[in-house]
């Protein structure tokens, strides 16, 4: 029988008001035992106010090889930053 | 220990009525809204904040998909190929917008299909700034310059909302709305540098869009029915009249920056307030258009439910899709 507990990957909000984000992963049986271990990890110096666990598993993740035809395309379009439309000084802080 | 699930629970809410602790709560609840806090979506909140917020985001998100249809119009007729990629660009901004938007408002346990069903069956609104037509180029100009431009307006104080992912949200639509504003403006300043007939075209938009954009912060405040109570729980933090006058305040000058007229007879400076004067709004018009009888109500209701509609065998096939990759995956493991 396989002794190893299955992966959870953790997301600590660090304090109210800002997104969860992403931490590390910890092994566990079940989620309530992940939340343990996720505090017990990444939290001992009052780094969060609230846990996520997710099981790895349950994440899906682009692949690295995709990195060109997913994101390249953006880099062409500086028309979606306001610093591509000049304008009069006068409206500078439009 | 206690644990929730994220989309399988609503967040803990509590009336007067139905909570034993609600003073409790209460109490705690407005402590953190006093301290500048967020509201977190597993926190306890009163069941009014709670219904408040998927009002207001869910308005404010249907006002985004609905907003992509007069820039739409435009799509095919830009005036060149730069023009049409910034447009087409920006309408897939409102989308993503409209996104972000019911994304907060499912962590307030809704699912956005019930919401896209009461817009569609006329129980949720959106902006009444959208039933008005776009005849002409100069129209994308002035919906980027006055609309995102009163939108801004609105939408910076809502980055500071006390309801973490709606003012998560804001701050990723407010850096995006920024190039909106722009695009607009100077799509006015080429028209306005242009020939006459440009020049004309520039200022018989702006005549028509300033004053439906100066009513887009609402009634004023003597006659605004949520203000105070959305003050007190953090979500609105200025008065629609004092937001308007602000958005008075910036534009006028880009106006005669450019050599046009704002068309208010009544528009003056006043030194003493350091503020423009303006002239009294038609409060009927803005009713009648909101209740449904504006220039565009039924052409946009009907392009919207006809979109959702039409679309549903493309849903329906990517489900099938997805019970099928999901069997073959289980096959082949077997």
């Amino acid at each position: 029988m396989s002794a190893d507990w299955p992966l959870w990957e953790v997301f600590v909000r660090a304090r109210r008001g800002i997104s969860h984000v992403h931490a590390g992963s910890v092994h566990a049986p079940d989620p309530e035992i992940a939340l343990q271990n996720a505090r017990d990890l990444f939290t001992r110096r009052s780094e969060g106010v609230s846990l996520w666990v997710v099981r790895s598993s349950d994440i899906t993740a682009s692949s690295g090889d995709d990195r060109a035809a997913l994101f390249d395309p953006a880099e062409d379009k500086t028309f979606r930053h306001p610093s591509d439309f000049e304008l009069p000084d006068a409206v500078s802080h439009m | 220990m206690a644990y929730v699930t994220l989309t399988e629970s609503e967040p803990p809410t509590g009336s007067e009525d139905s909570d034993p602790d609600f003073e409790a709560h209460h109490e705690e609840f407005l402590r953190l809204i006093d301290d500048d806090e967020r509201i977190e979506p597993t926190d306890w909140m009163p069941e009014r904040y709670r219904s408040t917020l998927i009002r207001q985001i869910a308005q404010h998100a249907h006002s985004e998909i609905i907003g992509m249809q007069p820039e739409g119009a435009w799509l095919t007729r830009a005036p060149s190929l730069r023009r049409k990629a910034i447009l087409t660009a920006k309408v897939q901004d409102e989308a993503g917008h409209g996104l972000y938007l019911y994304g907060a408002a499912e962590t307030l346990g809704i699912d956005r299909a019930e919401l896209l069903d009461r817009l569609h069956t006329g129980r949720q609104k959106y902006s009444s700034i959208f039933n008005y037509p776009t005849p002409t180029w100069a129209d994308i100009g002035a919906i980027g310059w006055l609309v995102d431009g009163a939108a801004i307006m609105n939408q910076v104080p809502l980055c500071r909302c006390s309801f973490g992912p709606y003012a998560r949200a804001m701050i990723r639509i407010c850096k995006e709305e920024s190039f909106h504003q722009r695009q607009g403006y100077q799509i006015m300043l080429t028209l306005a540098e242009g020939s006459d007939e440009q020049r004309r075209m520039a200022q018989d938009a702006l005549d028509r869009w300033w004053w439906p954009s100066i009513m887009m912060f609402g009634p004023s405040d003597a006659a605004s029915i949520h203000s105070s109570q959305n003050m007190r729980w953090g979500i609105k933090r200025f008065s629609n009249d004092e937001l308007r006058q602000r958005f008075i305040d910036a534009t006028v000058p880009q106006a005669e920056l450019i050599g046009l007229t704002i068309p208010d007879p009544d528009l003056r400076w006043n030194a003493e307030r350091g503020s423009y004067d303006y002239g009294q709004i038609d409060w009927d018009e803005f009713n009648r258009v909101i209740a449904g009888d504006g220039p565009c109500n039924a052409e946009r209701m009907e392009r919207r439910v006809g979109a959702h509609s039409e679309g549903a065998w493309v849903r329906e096939a990517a489900i099938a899709h997805a019970a099928k990759q999901t069997a073959r995956t289980a096959e082949e493991a077997a």
